[in-house]
């Protein structure tokens, strides 16, 4: 099976394309660095099967991040058998320099120029005929985001050639000329172009291969250092700068710049952006989301919880007394609580959050935030990986690979299992938003924020050294398409109905197994270690050691061990923050942990699970203490 | 000494002082926002100046001042067309001239 390569640099649209190719739902979000990891999805072309492979967004191959790293050595790992360069046609210029320097890999090539839309919103016409001809590969023009021109750029691919990589000045041609005959047999071993393995040595970035052989090493210094003399500056950026001016003549013969249309997408960032006005219109809408998942979430609530009761009730005078007819009984509660508990504040919270991804407020918020993760000793790029954990914590924990430092990996994702995922959200939501009020359950958010930057301060006193400074682009203003927002939706919700559901139906079963038989208490009572200093009944027990499976557990068994959906009657509304607080913090779930082990590994994942544990305690302690007082 | 030679030896001071008060490069949180500048060069090692040249930001390059956010935080600029987001210590190191 032949394989193809989406490269581009961030936010290019690799990933629409990527699912409109191949039908599968990769998350695609207007946000440079969505995609952390190579995905694979299976397309036809002419007719034949193809592996498709979308690569993490790359402004060079030069590698930067971890992510770039990993679609470099993927580009050069033999298994590529055509490259479709993605580019972003409004940003042709900037986007050339990509496609010149994946010219100099030799492989056959498509160069697909996506958002052909926003090009012609900025002005730019392009003549994409020219383009072809200049390049000497085939050249696509599409919208993947509304599915124009797919089938052109299917049709095209079995055309890929290898593109004609640029020429430099003449002192560069020289300096490469040398080296490329001491090059030839490494390059020859690996499988690399000769030009390909030069560049990269000249660069000061050998590739495999190329270790440990004095000979190259001393030739390749010594023409490394006559270009730093002759020029002033390090062969790398003589490199970086000779490709851009290739890069801008040849956008220059093919792109003719007129008049940009200036609407509220370019307009927008004066009143977002502000100094000043940015910062209480976050907030708002912050809380703006909240109120209305809250609001949304309570009205489905009310309408789907009272016939739950009901059918619960029925089923189990149906069934008799018996232990199996009370497993069923617990078993279909698992199942409803997931329609009834979960899902009205689980859909609507994702939907808004889509949006915001979408439309490009999200990477905003990281650059207002800039100021405030400085002082926690992290700079505004990792605000990414907590942004995204508000949807789920294990993306959140992935995508600390595009930080380049490895200590702000660890403190990134240490703090990034704190931010509340969706699952957290929904106790917060059900049982603090519900109960005592949309006011509560937006301190709690305010309040993890707080325990989140205190966390940072103190990490960074213990880990110092501080990364090389915020540098992130911030994508523009765009119109959020319905179908992606709820193609999104799906996909996330398919994670709870695929892996929580049936967690959700299981541990109910086995939860009514434990109650039938008499052990709930003997266990509650061994948990009363946890429970007694946070002033909680000792039936909270059990649900909240199952929330270490899935957080939203702990909510639908807090239900089941009281026997009520009316959590009102049984729980004080001080118990329910305490319980909440607790929830939010206290270790990660499985699946968090697993990710956390890979990336980080065990050791270091076990101090995150010892850390995030202990500040759970203490935070559940402080609001009992403030539940007290009030 | 007259009049006419203080002002011949005076002049070229005077002009020389505003052409330096003009062209000395700035750095970038100098620039007032909405102006642009052009990139003069960057004061930094190879990583940070390879880190900004794949986002455009080079020697040469016209950058616009957007908008600059409070308690010493992140300037975000436009260059290309594009919107990027720079930490206070990175744009100290980035020097403009700015442009009229």
């Amino acid at each position: 099976m032949r394989v193809i390569a989406l490269v581009g640099q961030p936010n290019s649209g690799k990933s629409t394309l990527f699912n409109a190719l191949t039908g599968y739902r990769a998350v695609a979000s207007n946000f440079p660095g969505t995609t952390v990891e190579l995905l694979r999805g299976k397309a036809l072309v002419g007719g034949r099967p193809v592996e498709v492979v979308d690569l993490p967004g790359t402004y060079s191959l030069l590698a930067g991040d971890r992510a770039e790293e990993l679609s470099r050595d993927f580009l050069i790992s033999g298994e590529v058998d055509v490259v479709v360069n993605v580019v972003d046609a409004s940003l042709l210029s900037r986007s050339l320099e990509l496609t010149l320097e994946l010219s100099e890999l030799g492989l056959p090539m498509v160069v697909c120029l996506n958002m052909m839309d926003e090009a012609e919103h900025k002005g730019i016409k392009i003549d994409a005929e020219k383009l072809s001809d200049l390049l000497g590969v085939p050249v696509a023009e599409t919208v993947a985001a509304r599915g124009i021109g797919l089938a052109k750029l299917l049709s095209l691919i079995p055309q890929a050639r290898p593109a004609r990589p640029p020429r430099y000045s003449a002192d560069v041609e020289r300096a490469l000329a040398q080296l490329s005959e001491v090059v030839a047999p490494i390059a020859k071993a690996t499988g690399l172009p000769p030009r390909y393995v030069v560049i990269r040595l000249l660069a000061g970035d050998p590739p495999p291969g190329t270790s440990g052989q004095p000979e190259l090493s001393q030739a390749v210094e010594e023409a490394r250092e006559k270009i730093a003399s002759a020029r002033g500056e390090d062969p790398a950026l003589v490199l970086s700068a000779e490709r851009h001016a290739a890069a801008v003549s040849l956008f220059e013969q093919v792109a003719e710049v007129g008049h940009a249309q200036v609407g509220w997408r370019e307009r927008a960032d004066d009143i977002l952006m502000h100094p000043l006005l940015g910062y209480p219109i976050m907030v708002l809408v912050l809380f703006g989301l909240f109120w209305a998942v809250f609001k949304v979430g309570g009205i489905l609530e009310g309408l789907l919880l009272p016939p739950l009761e009901e059918l619960s009730q029925g089923l189990g005078a149906l069934l008799g007394q018996g232990l199996f007819s009370q497993v069923v009984v617990g078993a279909f509660q698992g199942l409803w609580a997931g329609v009834a508990i979960v899902l009205p504040y689980l859909v609507p919270f994702l939907f808004l959050l889509a949006l915001l991804e979408d439309v490009g407020y999200l990477p905003r918020v990281g650059y207002l935030m800039d100021a405030l993760m400085h002082r926690i000793g992290l700079h505004g790029k990792s605000v990414i990986p907590f942004l995204l954990g508000y949807g789920c914590s294990v993306p959140a924990v992935l995508a600390t690979r595009i930080l380049e430092d490895e200590r702000d990996r660890l403190v990134t994702a240490a703090l990034a299992v704190m931010v509340p995922c969706a699952g957290r959200a929904i106790v917060v939501f059900g049982l603090v938003g519900r109960y005592v009020g949309p006011l509560a359950a937006f301190g709690l958010y305010v309040l993890n924020l707080v325990v989140i930057a205190l966390s940072g301060w103190l990490l960074a006193r213990l880990l110092p050294g501080t990364g090389p400074g915020l540098i992130m682009e911030i994508p523009p203003y765009r119109r959020p398409n319905l179908r992606t927002l709820l193609g999104k939706v799906w996909l996330r919700l398919k994670d709870f109905v695929v892996v929580a559901w049936p967690l959700l139906i299981g541990t109910s079963a086995l939860f009514a197994l434990l109650q039938a038989l008499g052990w709930s208490p003997a266990l509650n009572n061994g948990l009363r270690f946890l429970t007694w200093p946070l002033g909680l009944p000792k039936e909270a027990g059990v649900p909240l050691v199952f929330g270490i499976l899935r957080k939203e557990l702990s909510l639908v068994m807090l239900t089941q061990a009281f026997g009520t959906a009316d959590l009102s009657s049984v729980l004080s509304q001080g118990q329910m923050v305490v319980f909440t607080g607790f929830v939010l913090f206290y270790m990660p779930c499985l699946a968090t942990l697993a990710a956390l082990g890979r990336e980080l590994g065990p050791r270091r994942a076990g101090l995150v699970l010892l850390g995030t544990t202990g500040v759970a305690l203490l935070i559940g302690l402080f609001l009992r203490g403030i539940s007290a007082l009030a | 000494m007259g009049r006419g030679s203080l002002v011949r030896e005076a002049f070229p001071v005077i002009i020389r002082l505003i052409m330096n008060f003009d062209f000395e490069p700035l750095p970038l949180p100098s620039l007032p926002p909405g102006r642009t500048g052009q990139v003069v060069r960057i004061q930094g090692g190879r990583g940070l100046t390879l880190r900004l040249a794949r986002l455009g930001i080079r020697p040469g390059a016209r950058i616009r001042l957007i908008s600059a956010s409070p308690f010493s935080g992140p300037l975000l600029v436009e260059v290309d067309g594009v919107r990027v987001a720079l930490g206070r210590g990175v744009t100290r190191r980035i020097l403009v001239r700015p442009l009229p």
